[in-house]
């Protein structure tokens, strides 16, 4: 409990995700899990690179978007593509500081060695059997909400 | 089992100045079923000596996770982190920042000189045990590490 002492306000996790059943799939694990304790989390959905860039910019209808503590993030997607994405907020002054997992079902060794160039905070591959997606998404969660110490915002 | 022995062990580069918590950390590590091979450095100086292959080193793998303690002898956690990140063939390396009762500004430098996360040691000698192994399961089984470079 000692690391939740000056942590009030929830987490505020944004997802990016363009697939809308892995969307759904993260959303309802993240917001099942119980291990989060006194903070609470709240979960961002946004469905491409560009509107990833608009609320983190807090642009037109993101204008009152929070800056979030993480950002999970799909590396295949519309537009503008998750490596391109990563790129932008690992470059911003007041965004890189932002723990970035991308979460993919790219497993390409080369894709793996980017992220992690560019900074990927980490880097898990999706499994596309649902249970172990579900497992992923509640490790992730275990790791990341509960175990690791975020940047305070 | 003989497939997975035969296999490299994974790296672990653990960096530690405090004899205590190295020993409680290499023991719940070395716990995993895993095959791991932790090498232990005690000051910040000695862990880029090591991660370079310079002096006794020149044989020294390059790990595949590092555990830096923030507070560290001549050269602390962030200087530490600060060189690896900025060394074109070390900066794939995930790094784990070990912090003690550090203030947010602290945290916030660790992850804008791009540590890949920081975990409080807890003072409770088996919540610290259960850490390392939660810090060595999620990044050695759940994550992906870079493999060529």
């Amino acid at each position: 409990v000692a690391k939740l002492i000056n942590r009030s306000k929830p987490v505020e996790l944004l997802l990016v995700e363009d697939n809308a059943e892995d969307a759904e799939l993260t959303i309802e694990t993240l917001r099942g899990g119980s291990i989060r304790g006194l903070r609470g989390l709240r979960v961002h959905h946004v469905e491409d690179g560009e509107q990833a860039m608009a609320f983190l910019g807090r642009e037109g209808r993101y204008a009152d978007a929070p800056l979030p503590d993480l950002i999970l993030l799909d590396l295949e997607m519309p537009r503008m593509n998750g490596l391109e994405v990563l790129a932008a907020v690992k470059e911003h002054p007041d965004w890189r500081r932002i723990p970035v997992v991308m979460m993919t079902s790219s497993d390409k060794e080369e894709d793996v060695l980017i992220a992690y160039g560019k900074h990927a905070n980490c880097y898990v591959t999706k499994p596309v059997d649902m249970d172990k997606f579900i497992e992923a998404v509640r490790s992730i969660e275990e790791f990341w909400l509960s175990l690791v110490r975020l940047p305070a915002a | 089992m003989a497939a997975r022995s035969s296999r490299p062990p994974v790296e672990i580069l653990l960096v530690e100045d405090s004899p205590g918590d190295a020993e409680l950390m290499v023991e719940a590590l070395l716990e995993s079923d895993l095959n791991v091979r932790v090498t232990g450095v005690e000051d910040g100086e000695e862990a880029l000596r090591y991660l370079r292959r310079q002096g006794p080193y020149g044989d020294a793998p390059r790990p595949d996770l590092i555990l830096l303690d923030l507070h560290l002898p001549r050269m602390n956690g962030h200087e530490v982190l600060s060189d690896v990140k900025q060394d074109d063939t070390l900066r794939f390396i995930p790094v784990v920042l070990l912090t003690a009762f550090d203030t947010d500004e602290a945290i916030s430098e660790a992850y804008g000189r791009q540590a890949n996360c920081c975990v409080r040691k807890p003072s409770d000698l088996d919540e610290f045990a259960e850490a390392v192994k939660q810090i060595e399961t999620f990044w050695l089984r759940m994550a992906r590490r870079p493999r060529e470079y």
